[in-house]
Order: structure tokens, then sequence, then C-alpha cells
């Protein structure tokens, strides 16, 4: 690019800082899984991550007790916070599959020193949105009636039905972006093991690692699997949140009923995506010291990225207030004015200050390079997220076409404890995985400072 | 070379020198030549013996097998096993089906190259005779390695001795 002035904003920071060698990043992050002992902070955040998930084992345990009648859905608001969660969460996931796969595709440098945290959070935020379809099912015990297999009752599934397209979406998705976090962490396993002091680490990280040796043989077959892998993602990732969407649109609800929804979808996705790998991001280079790895540069970018996630989103909004004016329901106008002005606007009004206004801040270099600042506006967009899927699931299923079947939704202490369990769920794994695991890919760092020397 | 000629493994700083080197034993007749790089090398992967790569095909062969089955785990049930009239509408409403054909043809896909990854590599393999290599937890680190089936050490050695290696050993293979 030719710039006019010489720029000095974070845009021009490099990704790695100068100095580094191959083996000063090999041992800065090796050492952070081999600590022998945890620091405290990780342990106060990790045994609060664990009360979290026995709340969580608690409302489940109830619920397979008492049935789903002990959270708030009821008709006509038969979907409430459990396919909320669902869906936020599975947006969350997102975010590591855009960085560790398209990023990947399109020689991104700066993905390289933060993909795997995203793809970790990708990984439990998965997990986390896996739960609630399942206990939303009333019997979840059945829930392998989902499965197409001949069994004696002679019943199949309803392959017309957007919601078992989604079951194939998300077992999909879930298996192959664990098949490909493995894959990706192989060569780092293995350096682990080499470098491991004690007998049982060198046991633990030597199994995982599976005779890795770094041979050419071995990188060969490592460079066409990744990158198969990563083009195979990158349209899994689309897939599944259309899918999501079509989960809407098929349902004749108004406020659904959309063919917005796929690409709305995948745009939300996208925004939470983002701002969960960098609320993550900062808290984690401040705590572990790695401002010579994720550098200025990436905030810049990671920010820039949720300021156009940011912009999509709210376009999806416009059209969205937009199309029940040009078409001519009067159900569908209804529940948009509601919306607009009516019961659900401090809702509606919440999630675009959240979700559109409040981004608009990054458009400023100099906030852009603020990490206090980027941390408060990804948290409120997180929220933001989990009222726009509020708004989306609940608000439209509480004025239905027909007015006498109208009512609310309140939720109860059991669909909060639910939600405070998986948060408590995704924190706990990912406490794990940054105790264990390379936090880092070293050897794509390593590649990366290579290619850098060589340019200079 | 059979299997039992020992393996004599050098030790580099550089991926360059690595590289020379195993140009200077190709080009001197030693094909049974093997590298351990800490990250994939381009000069390395150009060095070696040319190889063809089957994965791919192995991807798109899952890809094919999984949506074919994807395909008829669908089209049987919908008309035949399970038919369900929708006003009317034809039973084979093949558009309905391709969601979940292309998931499924993915999924075989992806747990397909992994298979197929594990095979080409030959692992899981925990143990190898290359690790009892001194030094050689560092190819995981900094340091590039070779390695080469061979009887006449000398000559070996003579031929590394221009690209310096820091060390050079011998294991039994």
């Amino acid at each position: 690019m030719a710039d006019p002035a010489p720029r000095t904003d974070s845009a021009t920071v490099p990704v790695v800082k100068p100095g580094e060698t191959l083996a000063s990043i090999t041992d800065q992050i090796s050492a952070l899984a081999l600590a022998p002992r945890a620091a405290w902070p990780w342990r106060i955040g990790f045994a609060l991550s664990l009360a979290l998930v026995a709340v969580l084992v608690g409302a489940v345990l109830w619920l397979f007790v008492g049935g789903i009648g002990i959270w708030g859905v009821d008709i006509p608001v038969a979907w409430g916070f459990a396919i909320v969660n669902y869906v936020w969460w599975i947006a969350i996931a997102s975010g590591g599959t855009l960085i560790s796969a398209i990023f990947y595709l399109l020689g991104a440098e700066w993905r390289t020193a933060i993909t795997r945290i995203a793809e970790s959070m990708m990984l439990f935020a998965a997990a986390c949105a896996g739960i609630f379809p399942i206990l939303h099912l009333g019997r979840p015990w059945l829930f392998y009636w989902l499965v197409p297999y001949p069994d004696t009752m002679g019943v199949w599934p309803q392959y017309r039905s957007p919601l078992l397209w989604d079951f194939f979406a998300i077992l999909t998705y879930v298996v192959a972006s664990i098949l490909f976090w493995y894959l990706g962490l192989l060569p780092d396993l293995a350096t682990l093991r080499d470098r491991a002091s004690t007998r049982g680490r060198r046991i633990f990280y030597g199994l995982l690692a599976l005779g890795w040796r770094g041979s050419a043989r071995h990188w060969r077959a490592y460079q066409t699997t990744y990158l198969l892998f990563a083009a195979l993602m990158t349209p899994l990732v689309v897939s599944v949140h259309s899918i999501v969407g079509l989960d809407f649109a098929g349902g004749l609800t108004p406020g659904w009923h959309s063919t917005q929804f796929p690409p709305f979808f995948v745009f939300g996705a996208m925004l939470s995506g983002f701002a969960m790998v960098l609320a993550l991001i900062i808290p984690i280079r401040h705590a572990y010291g790695l401002h010579n790895l994720i550098t200025a540069r990436h905030l810049d970018v990671l920010a820039k990225l949720l300021l156009t996630s940011s912009l999509t989103i709210g376009y999806a909004y416009v059209m969205e207030t937009f199309m029940p004016f040009y078409g001519d329901d009067p159900f569908e106008r209804a529940t948009i004015m509601e919306r607009l002005v009516g019961v659900h606007a401090t809702l509606f009004w919440s999630t675009v200050a959240l979700n559109v206004v409040l981004p608009q801040l990054l458009w400023w270099p100099r906030l852009r390079a603020q990490p206090i600042l980027l941390f408060g506006i990804c948290l409120a967009v997180i929220v933001g997220m989990w009222l726009e899927r509020n708004l989306i699931v609940i608000t439209s299923l509480t004025r239905d076409f027909l007015p006498s079947s109208w009512g609310p939704f309140h939720p109860t202490i059991w669909d909060w404890a639910t939600l405070l369990g998986t948060v408590g769920l995704f924190l706990a794994g990912m406490f794990l995985f940054l105790r264990l695991l390379p936090m880092v890919s070293m050897f794509e760092m390593r590649e990366l400072l290579r290619r850098h020397e060589r340019q200079t | 070379m059979s299997a039992a000629t020992p393996l004599m493994v050098a030790e580099f700083d550089r991926a360059e020198k690595l590289a020379d080197a195993l140009h200077r034993l190709r080009a001197a007749g030693y094909d049974s030549v093997d590298a351990y790089t800490p990250y994939p090398v381009e000069a390395v992967e150009a060095a070696l013996p040319p190889r063809r790569t089957v994965l791919p095909p192995i991807v798109l062969a899952g890809a094919a097998i999984g949506a074919l089955a994807g395909w008829f785990v669908q089209y049987i049930p919908a008309t035949t096993l399970y038919p369900i009239d929708v006003g009317g509408r034809p039973l084979n409403s093949w558009p309905a089906f391709v969601p979940i054909a292309f998931e499924i043809a993915a999924l075989c896909a992806v747990v397909a190259g992994f298979i197929g990854f594990f095979v080409v590599t030959r692992l899981p393999r925990l143990y190898d005779p290359v690790f009892e290599v001194p030094g050689f937890d560092r190819a995981s680190r900094d340091r590039f390695f070779l390695s080469v089936r061979a009887t006449d050490h000398t000559k070996v050695a003579a031929l590394l001795d221009p690209c310096r290696p820091l060390r050079l050993s011998e294991v039994a293979p």
C-alpha cells in the first residue's frame, strides 16, 4: 500500500516482535503449558468455573427429574432460553472456524498467533451449544431418533425439515472441528513431548503426539490435509449458520418467515465469533505476557473485523425492519411495530445499541489500540447478541397470527441456571486448554518467523 | 539398501544447510534419505525425491461416498419406506435433500482425510529409532536433521562436511 504519510498506528505494527527466534518462541509457549504448578489466578478462575459447572449439572439433573416444565416455556412460547442459548453459543463458535479456516485459505499472517485460542474457543462454545437442543427435546434420552436407522416402529425422520438438517449440520461441524483442531495440535504436542521434564508429562504428551517426528513425509501429508480441511470447514461454517437461520425461516411465525434469515445468521455468527475471540485474547495476552506474539496489530485487525460484521448485521436489522412495510402482512407489521415502539422496544433498541451503534467507535484507530475499551465493547456485543437471540426467538413467538393465543414468556431460575452453567462449562474448558496445551501454534509461529527473516 | 542398514543422522542449525546437504547426498546416489524439521520447509521438500500424495483423491472419494449415502438414506425412506404426502407434492422432493447430503458428504470427506493422513504418515507410531539420536528433541524446536541409510560412513561424512553439520550420529535401524 502506498500511504502518503508514514503511519504510526497499530496497523503497521509487525505481527511478531522483532528479535524473536525459533528457540525463544518455542520455549516461551511450551513453558506455559509445562509449568509445574498453576498460578493462583488460574486456580481461582478454574474453581469459579467449576462451581458454575456444578450449577449446570444440578439444573440438568433437576430437568431430567421434572421435565421441561421447570423452564419458562409454554404455549405459545415453546422455544425459550434453550433455543436462545443454543443459537447464541453456536454463533460464538463460528469465530474459531472463521479465523482458523477462512483466514488460512486467505493466507493472513496475523491469524497465526491467535488461531489456537480461537479454535479451542470454538470447541467449547460448540459443546455448550450442543447441549441445549438435546435438553430441549423433553425426552433427551431419545435424541437418537434423529438418526435415520431402520427401527421396529417403521418411522423415519422428516427430511424436509430444517430442524433435521440442523442435527446433521451440527454433527458434521462438531466432528470436523475436533479433527481439524487435533490435526493442528499434533506437531506442537510433539514439541511438548520433547520439552517435558517429567516422565509423566512425556508419556502424556507422547501418547497425544502419536509419534510425530516432523519428518518430510509428515509435513507433506500434514499440509495437504490441513489445506483440504480448511477448504471443507469454510462451507461448513456457512452452512451451519444458514441452516440455523432456516430453522426459523421455515417456521410460519411473524418475524421468522423471511428469506434473509440464512445470511442474517451468518452475519450474527461473524459478529459474536470475532467479539468472543477478541474478548478472550485481550485478557490471555495480558495474563501470560504474550505481547510479543499477540501484538497491537492483532487487536487492530480483529477490531476492524468486528466493525465490519457489525455493519453487516446493521444492514440485516434495516432489512428486517423494512421488509414488513414493503410487504402487506398486518401481523408482520404488528411484530416489527412492537419492536420499534411497542412492548419489545427496550429489547430491540438495546440490541441495536450494543451490536451496531457501540462498535462504530472502532472507526477511530486510536480507540482500536485501547485493549480495555476493546474488551468492554466485545463484552457488550456478546450480551447484545444474546439479547438479539431473545428478540428473534421469544418476542416473535409471543405474538402469533392468532391474537387469542398470544402469551408472554417469563424465564425461571432454572433457565438462568442453565445459561450460567454453560458459561461455566465454557470457561472451565478454556482454563484447562490454557493449562495443558500450547496456547499459540508454535510451529506456525516458527514458520512465520522464518518467512519474515527471509523477507528482510 | 536393506532395512538393516544403519541410519546416519546429521544435525544442522539452518534449513538451507540441510537442503544443501540433501542435494549433495542425492547427487551422490543416496536415495534413502529423510529430513526432520521444526516446521515445513519448501527447500527441504524440493531436495527430497518427488512423491505424489494420495490424500486429495482419498478426500474426494470420501465426499463422493458420503454424498451418495446421504442421498439414499433420504431418498429411500421418503419415497418408499415412509412416504409423507404433503399436498400432492412429489415424494422425491430432491431440493430438500441437498443440505443433509452435503453435510454427510463433508463429514465423510473430513473423516476420510483424517484416516488417510494417519495411513500416509504411518502414524501412530510411538517409537522410532531416530528418537535415539542425541539431541533429536530439538528437531521440534530449532534444529534441522537429515537421516540417510548408508554403510560407508566416511564417505557420507566427507560429503556432508562442506555443509557444516553440528553433529553426526549413527543409530541401529
